[in-house]
């Protein structure tokens, strides 16, 4: 048996302003950390959560979004005739041809135009997405100038609430509802009656066509009919991996910064634990040598050294995380730069960030604990008993 | 070992310092013996060398040259880590400034050197609490060493020193942080484990009083046995 951990713990609350003050340094590092993997987590949720397995997204073959996609009505109606499509309760199949258009509007609090998006959809499109909810108001009715706003839009810019209106393609359209989507990408669109947005628009095609499968297996078979067809110059992608696309150069580039600039303010407090841990060393020369001159072995030393380290870093860490937890409770509006759109979305804390987080605190307390463990360890028992 | 050996036999033992250019003899040539159930006292000016030679005894210190044999096992030839678990089950330790765990309570303390041993957690609560006892502080096992006096720490030493029922006690100024009648009753508690529980001590000190409790006088004097 070592130390015991008993004396290693008491020793950190003995210290107690010097560990607050690096356990502090610490979890302002994990804070940071995982504050921006959270960031990055809930940009990825989102869009994720957004698709559904058993939906199946169209787009013109090279596109990465609907906004840069076009498919014309021929092309879009070999596509609605294909075998294996799901029906609904009327009868009717389940595909909806979609134009995709970014208008600006100017958000609620500053006035500051951002980028939205516009989807016409036709009744079977919200037979597809049945997580969108009417909350408030009620579905456009066809054929009108009417539409219904997302709520992180009817929150977040000017005239996307019930019974105002919003301009766009020289027209003035009437808010009739908000929808939840269960915070999905859904909410930070304004949808409309597909007909009438083609024609406000001026647009000959459609930007996507979704539709649901009968049998969800049988996807890789209905991509490659899509895919093979020469009159055909579209890719198929399940909903939820066009969703998930969506997200992963912003969540790369979020992940990639927020891990930099961790590592980079993770310098300072790693130098912090080691003068913290070269000055536990320096004022306890006397116990060391006396742990020594009992029995204790240099390992036993150099363990409890770097115990006392990795439960500062653990302290910093778990800290750092329980202030980055409170982020779940806020949602922010960002630009997608993938697909130029207004994206509202939540921090999201998963087991997986809150297992590195601590994993990176406990790094930082090894960082910092090695040497001046390395250096109890290796102090002669009379120079240490000495110096008592 | 047969009975008739000394606990400790020390042959031809020297130390020698060396700082830069400067060697600085501290023992030179020492042949000592020990018997088992002893009670010696080291004295001589500071600097004479006695706590070296404790040290080396005690296995915390090497020897430059020499034998130093302590139960038949001639520690100079030991590693360190044979050492150290040699220190563990053979050597207690009891020091001039107690050198007590100032964040352990009494009984953990106490515990400490047990912790090397293959014991269960009852069988050490056992022996911690019986080495209290005998130091007369049973009521005192949840006090911290802020919360003593200097001779109620001292007392914690000792009971530190005897709970792994160890071959040999060194204690190295055990008095010399105490008053007078503190001291008095360290020295009558060593006198005690010598007596009664046979315990071979080797002493330290540079007080008379302390060293007339031992049956035998060690004087050095410039790293030389002088009688």
């Amino acid at each position: 048996m070592g130390i015991p951990l008993s004396y290693v713990a008491r020793n950190l609350a003995a210290r107690r302003t010097t560990t607050a003050l690096t356990a502090g340094g610490m979890a302002l590092v994990v804070y940071v950390f995982a504050t921006v993997l959270m960031l990055a987590a809930g940009l990825e949720q989102t869009l994720t959560a957004t698709g559904s397995e058993e939906n199946v997204v169209v787009i013109r073959r090279g596109s990465q979004t609907e906004i840069q996609s076009g498919i014309d009505r021929r092309q879009a109606a070999i596509v609605e005739t294909l075998p294996g499509i799901a029906t609904g309760t009327d009868g009717r199949r389940l595909v909806s041809k979609e134009p995709v258009v970014l208008i600006n509007l100017p958000k609620r609090d500053t006035g500051k135009p951002s980028n939205v998006v516009i989807r016409g959809v036709t009744p079977e499109g919200y037979a597809l997405r049945p997580q969108a909810r009417i909350v408030d108001g009620r579905l456009p009715r066809p054929g009108t100038a009417e539409v219904i706003a997302g709520r992180s839009i009817a929150a977040g810019f000017r005239g996307a609430s019930i019974g105002e209106t919003v301009r766009f393609a020289s027209r003035d359209w009437t808010v009739v509802g908000t929808f939840d989507a269960g915070r999905t990408a859904f909410d930070s669109e304004i949808w409309g009656d597909a007909e009438q947005m083609l024609q406000a628009f001026r647009r000959l095609g459609y930007s996507s066509v979704i539709f649901r499968l009968a049998d969800g297996s049988r996807f890789d078979e209905t991509r490659a009919a899509i895919e093979s067809d020469p009159r055909l110059t579209l890719e198929a992608k399940r909903e939820t991996r066009f969703y998930a696309d969506q997200s992963e150069a912003l969540s790369k580039f979020i992940t990639y910064l927020g891990t930099a600039i961790s590592v980079i303010f993770s310098i300072g407090a790693v130098i912090g634990a080691m003068i913290t841990m070269y000055a536990s060393v320096a004022s306890r020369t006397g116990e060391i040598g006396t742990l020594r001159a009992l029995g204790f072995s240099r390992a036993a030393i150099l363990g409890a050294f770097l115990a006392e380290a990795l439960m500062l870093g653990l302290v910093g860490g778990a800290v750092g995380l329980a202030a980055a937890s409170t982020m779940q409770a806020i949602s922010i509006s960002t630009m997608n730069f993938q697909t130029f759109a207004e994206l509202a979305f939540s921090f999201t804390l998963t087991p997986g960030i809150a297992a590195g987080a601590i994993a990176f605190a406990l790094a930082m307390g090894f960082a910092g604990g090695f040497l001046p463990a390395a250096r109890a360890a290796r102090m002669k028992i009379v120079d240490a008993l000495r110096a008592a | 070992m047969s009975g008739d050996e000394p606990l400790v036999a020390i042959r031809r033992l020297s130390k020698v310092y060396v700082r830069g250019d400067q060697v600085i003899p501290v023992l030179v040539d020492i042949n000592l013996d020990v018997a088992r159930g002893d009670y010696v006292a080291l004295m001589g000016p500071s600097g004479s060398g006695k706590s070296t030679l404790l040290n080396l005894v005690a296995g915390i210190d090497k020897p430059t040259s020499g034998e130093i044999r302590v139960a038949g096992v001639d520690i100079a030839r030991l590693s360190d880590a044979d050492l150290a678990a040699w220190r563990a089950a053979h050597v207690g330790f009891v020091f001039q400034f107690y050198n007590l765990m100032p964040v352990l309570d009494a009984f953990a303390n106490v515990e400490l050197p047990l912790l090397l041993t293959s014991l269960s957690r009852r069988e050490r609560r056992e022996r911690v609490e019986t080495a209290l006892a005998l130091v007369g502080l049973t009521d005192r096992i949840e006090h911290y060493p802020n919360e003593l006096s200097g001779g109620q720490q001292q007392r914690v030493a000792i009971a530190r020193a005897l709970v792994t029922d160890p071959t040999l006690i060194v204690a190295d100024e055990p008095t010399g942080d105490l008053d007078r009648t503190t001291g008095g009753e360290v020295l009558g508690l060593l006198d005690r484990l010598n007596r009664e529980l046979g315990k071979t001590i080797l002493m330290v000190t540079h007080d008379p009083k302390a060293a007339e409790k031992a049956h035998r006088l060690i004087h050095l004097e410039k790293g030389v046995l002088a009688d």
